[in-house]
């Protein structure tokens, strides 16, 4: 997909110009941040809705009848997929059940002032919310987990804990799709960090709008293409009713080099995240290259490439007093206190450039 | 980092590599301040080799290295680049692309040494069997667009030949082509050609794109034009990290592993990168310990995506010295293309029986170069890129439309001037080597429908 209009090729705008470029009748009200078009609102929610239609269609996300999960966040992503998701359902005829699913981590302060949001969403938007909670299924909240093992590392529990929540509470809704509000920004984030840790078994799938068909419930990333700024700008125009404080627990979550990276990309050459994921889509895997295979965990059957799967493994660890059970990987005891000191450092510095929103994206 | 005082020759102590306390001291001094100079320090006091002297570097992987373990690591890196992918045969004329800055340099350096280690087996052989291969040297001067003073220009230009004429064993030729060559053989009509077509780039990065495929044309020019067989380039892993990310940025994801392997031959003449496995940081400093003369006067300020991915890629390297070798690795499992190795006939029949084996694999699997290149950069055509193509042959009514189809998106965009008008006066300044071969395929093509015109009903255009 290549919707993006050619920056420079664009003539230059005449002065005083101030009708919207799509219609020409009313007033340019915004800039578009993907094409850098001047338009009006009414066109911007045109473009913006049915571009996100158009991607639906072409890639098959749903058929007539499927349920579908909205993971509910009550942030922007999220609260805007919802809105816009019921929209299309209503005016294309989709024929889905929509749900709204949340995950509570057990965050005081943070977590429990945006389910306010999702519940309030309920309402605003006529979809049922389905909650589940670290608490029910580990026996742990993120309060109880930042305590065990402080600030650092936290972010790895609650990015694998949340993925595998989404899922059980999927289940419990017995629905057909998941769907998230990962953007265009996300995708092309995930790209570069994956080229630069060298992961490329997700670099061979981190640009999938499906994953996981092979899996119990397939996960939709509708808003594939759609810039995130245009999501606070749909959002803002709409009034929306979204949470935006970020979470307590990881305060520099969006300050990682790889985001500054791509937003500075972006100031200079909107389409650039587009061609991101473009070229995302475009590697070819050597076939030589081994990927993991897929199996299932043995304690709670989740889908793992090992006999355990990452939330039990941490969970073991939790539950043993041993909390840095799982993270990353342990040298031999080989070596004096110098060099691992220096090691403990060295990995801790590798890791803090490189976190992704929220800590570690696991499309 | 202060340096330690070099031990007595005489002590029982002294490695096998101290000549004298006061060469010894000089190295570390230099070694010292040049560790320092590139705003690093040594973990540990012992090369991780020889377990001698000083150690002046911490290489990847914490492993410190005295000064000649440290060259001799880069050296035998070079070669088994060189000797592993089968770069150089005896009978080949190596065109070394010489830009004045360190990593080029090195590469000159290590050539002229293979060479001349070649020469003397060669000697002593006295033996008729096998000639050395030849170096040639080239320089692409790019002065016609630099805003610097002409005298400052002239000496930097003069600097590159005296560091070219000083290796003993003089080269075969040094090569100072103007890059305006590639549009015309007269001066002035090249030079006026080549600034308009840089002035209807209205993108900072596509412009410096642009210049990068005219250096690389230049070159093609030069190995052809004096009877080289390859090019070798100076190019280093800390280049190739930021190329793989400029393309991955640029949407170039399909082609990008054409150009970080170690072999490319969809040019004319073969172009190869053995210096691929080197950070340029080793090679800066390769050059402050060895006093190998560089000249970096003529780099001209760059603005634009690729400065912004290589002042990214110089920040992760702060935190890890290690992101760069990792970026080329993922790369490197992308897979390349059937151009990325030589497989002529009997091209490998010079090499050691012991290495034939595993070039004799590939031989039998030898797939025919299908791939249809971009005009300008020479990437690979994408599946879009393709179906872009074909539709524009069927439905094609001016050669400019040709022109325009065979350019990748990424040089589409950032290169192409929008406005059909425009676009045409850019195609028809535009070096003959590129655009000459769009003119045979269309004249061919064009003879074809004449043949066949009597027959042809009329088209219905239902676009699809």
């Amino acid at each position: 997909m290549d919707s993006a209009v050619d920056g420079p090729r664009q003539p230059p705008a005449r002065a005083g110009s101030r009708l919207c470029t799509r219609c020409g009748e009313r007033k340019a009200a915004l800039k578009r941040p993907k094409t850098l078009e001047q338009i009006c609102r009414e066109c911007f929610y045109v473009v913006f809705e049915d571009e996100i239609h158009q991607t639906i269609v072409d890639n098959n996300l749903f058929k007539p009848g499927d349920r579908v999960a909205i993971g509910a966040s009550g942030g922007k992503d999220s609260t805007v997929l919802a809105y816009v998701l019921s929209e299309l359902n209503r005016r294309h005829k989709y024929c889905l059940d929509l749900f709204l699913l949340s995950v509570d981590e057990g965050i005081t302060g943070y977590r429990d002032d945006s389910l306010e949001t999702v519940k309030r969403n309920e309402i605003q938007y006529g979809l049922p919310l389905k909650i589940v909670s670290y608490k029910d299924l580990y026996g742990w909240t993120m309060d109880d987990i930042v305590k065990a093992i402080g600030l650092k590392n936290n972010c790895t529990f609650c990015g694998v804990f949340r993925r595998q929540a989404l899922d059980r509470g999927a289940a419990l809704l017995k629905v057909d799709k998941i769907v998230t509000g990962h953007n265009a920004d996300d995708i092309a984030e995930t790209v570069l960090l994956n080229i630069l840790r060298g992961d490329i078994a997700r670099l061979s799938r981190c640009t999938f709008i499906t994953t996981g068909e092979d899996g119990p419930i397939p996960r939709c990333k509708p808003f594939k293409y759609t810039y995130e700024k245009e999501i606070v700008m749909y959002a803002y125009f709409k009034k929306l009713d979204y949470f935006s404080t970020e979470c307590i627990y990881s305060p520099n979550a969006y300050r990682g080099f790889a985001r500054e990276f791509i937003k500075d990309l972006e100031r200079m050459r909107p389409r650039a995240i587009l061609d991101i994921i473009k070229s995302g889509e475009n590697f070819r895997i050597s076939t030589t290259t081994r990927m993991p295979e897929q199996g299932t965990c043995e304690r709670c059957g989740y889908i793992s490439s090992q006999k355990l799967c990452k939330a039990c493994v941490l969970l073991d660890g939790l539950n043993r007093g041993l909390p840095k059970l799982g993270i990353g990987r342990t040298k031999g005891i080989a070596g004096g206190d110098g060099d691992c000191e220096q090691q403990a450092t060295r990995s801790e510095r590798n890791r803090s450039s490189l976190q992704g929103k929220h800590g570690n994206f696991d499309f | 980092m202060a340096a330690a005082a070099a031990s007595s020759c005489g002590g029982a102590g002294c490695g096998p590599h101290c000549s004298s306390s006061a060469s010894a001291a000089a190295v570390e001094d230099a070694a010292a301040a040049a560790a320092e100079k590139v705003g690093r320090l040594s973990l540990s006091r012992e090369c991780g080799k020889c377990g001698g002297g000083a150690a002046a570097v911490a290489v990847a992987g914490g492993l410190g290295l005295c000064g000649e373990c440290f060259r001799a690591n880069l050296l035998g890196k070079f070669k088994l680049a060189v000797t592993s992918n089968a770069m150089v045969r005896p009978t080949d004329s190596v065109l070394l692309a010489f830009s004045g800055g360190p990593a080029s340099r090195v590469a000159l350096q290590f050539i002229h040494e293979m060479r001349c280690k070649a020469i003397e087996s060669w000697d002593v052989s006295n033996s008729q069997a096998l000639p050395v291969f030849g170096v040639g040297v080239a320089f692409v001067d790019e002065s016609v667009l630099c805003s610097k003073p002409r005298d400052e220009i002239e000496m930097a230009i003069e600097d590159i030949r005296s560091i070219v004429s000083s290796l003993s064993t003089g080269v075969k030729a040094m090569h100072i082509a103007r890059l305006e060559d590639v549009f015309s053989t007269e001066s002035e009509d090249g030079e006026r050609r080549l600034r308009e077509a840089v002035d209807m780039i209205g993108d900072d990065t596509g412009r410096e794109d642009f210049l990068r495929c005219l250096r690389m044309l230049s070159l093609q020019k030069i190995a052809m034009e004096n009877g080289y067989a390859k090019i070798m380039l100076g190019s280093c892993a800390s280049a190739i990290a930021c190329h793989v990310l400029s393309a991955t940025v640029k949407g170039q994801g399909y082609s990008l592993p054409a150009d970080v392997q170690y072999v490319d031959t969809r040019w004319e003449i073969p172009v190869v990168l053995p210096l691929r496995d080197c950070l340029a940081q080793e090679l800066t400093l390769l050059c402050e310990l060895d006093s190998l003369k560089t000249q970096q006067h003529l780099d001209r300020p760059s603005n634009g995506i690729n400065s912004l991915v290589a002042s990214f890629i110089k920040r992760l390297r702060e935190e890890n010295p290690s992101r760069e070798h990792t970026i080329v690795r993922t790369a490197q499992k992308l897979k390349p293309f059937s151009f990325n190795k030589f497989s002529a006939d009997g091209y490998h029949d010079f090499l050691p029986s012991r290495l034939r084996p595993k070039f004799q694999k590939f031989d039998s699997d030898e797939s025919t170069f299908s791939e249809i290149l971009c005009l300008m950069c020479g990437s690979p055509f994408s599946e879009s890129e393709l179906q872009n193509l074909e539709s524009t042959k069927h439905k094609a009514q001016k050669k400019i439309d040709l022109y325009t189809a065979h350019c990748c998106q990424s040089c589409y965009f950032q290169i192409l001037p929008a406005g059909e008008n425009l676009n045409e006066h850019f195609f028809s300044l535009l070096p003959k080597l590129w655009t000459g071969k769009m003119d045979t395929i269309s004249d061919s093509h064009s003879l074809l429908r004449d043949q066949i015109e009597e027959y042809l009903l009329e088209e219905n255009d239902d676009g699809n």
